[in-house]
């Protein structure tokens, strides 16, 4: 399994991103922001946590207009999968790959600790390893992690088992306690929490290794 | 040509920043403020000097960039 992580000025969660899927056993490539063009046969596309472009204008909103991000699009529009965590969830909204965007937390304060998540569904690569409501711990980061999106595409994504994880004590405002959407095809999942933050032993528990290593076990057999 | 874009959260959006900010003039004394909506101004210098075709184009760099739709709305206004 071949998966490329993107890599922004001001991209701060790559590396981290890069060994939970290397320790999952996938190979990974850095990819360029400037680059036009994934290295062939790649699987699996990681946008990293950070603050792209010093979030200047939006957060996200230079990165998803970047050469590269065109790739990243035609890839989930081919039916490819794509996870951003963070800044990268903030990114696939820009890009208009899942609905809604991240606002200003509701206290406009920086959040930095570890979250109750709920798992919404099972029903997806990153989420098939955990069982439908089950509540795990991995850390946020953020000050832009209010999910917003209307009512009738909140109504979407629940009709549709789209929400993936929910957070268990809301920290930012975001609606219905939402902390991270699917796409319509399931392939694409954004979420503010990082489970590359809580992959080991060392990082306090090893349960967001859970994710990856369903990926990568789910993306060796396709 | 100078155009003027004024970018704002949608009505109905929460803007928890205008709320602080609505706050911190209350404890400053100024009654009276029921409301305070924050948004941001971006001024751009153009080479184009027909106005219409100058506001398609502004428009047009407001839909791909410089708001965001899904929350916030925009106007465009030429000086």
């Amino acid at each position: 399994m071949h998966a490329a992580v993107i890599v922004f000025p001001g991209s701060n969660c790559d590396r981290d991103l890069a060994v939970a899927l290397e320790r999952a056993g996938a190979k990974v490539s850095m990819v360029w922001h400037k680059d036009t063009e994934m290295p062939a046969g790649i699987d699996f596309i990681g946008v990293p946590g950070g603050f792209s472009f010093g979030d200047y204008l939006r957060c996200g909103a230079i990165a998803a207009n970047s050469p590269i991000c065109r790739s990243v699009i035609s890839h989930a529009e081919r039916g490819g999968y794509v996870f951003g965590v963070c800044n990268g969830f903030q990114i696939l909204t820009e890009t208009g790959l899942l609905p809604g965007a991240l606002l200003r937390n509701a206290a406009l304060k920086y959040i930095c600790k570890p979250v109750g998540l709920k798992v919404e569904t099972a029903d997806s690569i990153y989420t098939g390893g955990y069982d439908k409501g089950q509540v795990i711990t991995v850390p946020i980061a953020h000050h832009d992690g209010n999910y917003n999106v209307d009512a009738d595409n909140l109504a979407r994504l629940r009709g549709e088992d789209r929400i993936a994880f929910s957070y268990t004590d809301n920290p930012n405002g975001s609606v219905a306690d939402i902390a991270g959407v699917l796409s319509e095809n399931r392939r694409v999942l954004g979420m503010m929490p990082h489970p590359e933050r809580m992959a080991e032993a060392l990082h306090g528990n090893a349960e967001g290794a859970t994710l990856f290593a369903h990926v990568v076990e789910q993306l060796v057999h396709a | 040509m100078k155009a003027r874009v004024h970018v704002m959260l949608k009505n109905g959006v929460l803007d928890p920043q205008g709320e602080a900010v609505r706050h911190a003039l209350g404890s400053l004394g100024f009654d009276g403020v029921e409301k305070v909506r924050q948004g941001k101004v971006i001024e751009l210098d153009l080479a184009e000097t027909d106005a219409a075709s100058a506001r398609d184009t502004v428009t047009a760099m407001c839909e791909k960039l410089l708001a965001n739709t899904v929350i916030e709305s925009y106007s465009v206004e030429l000086v």
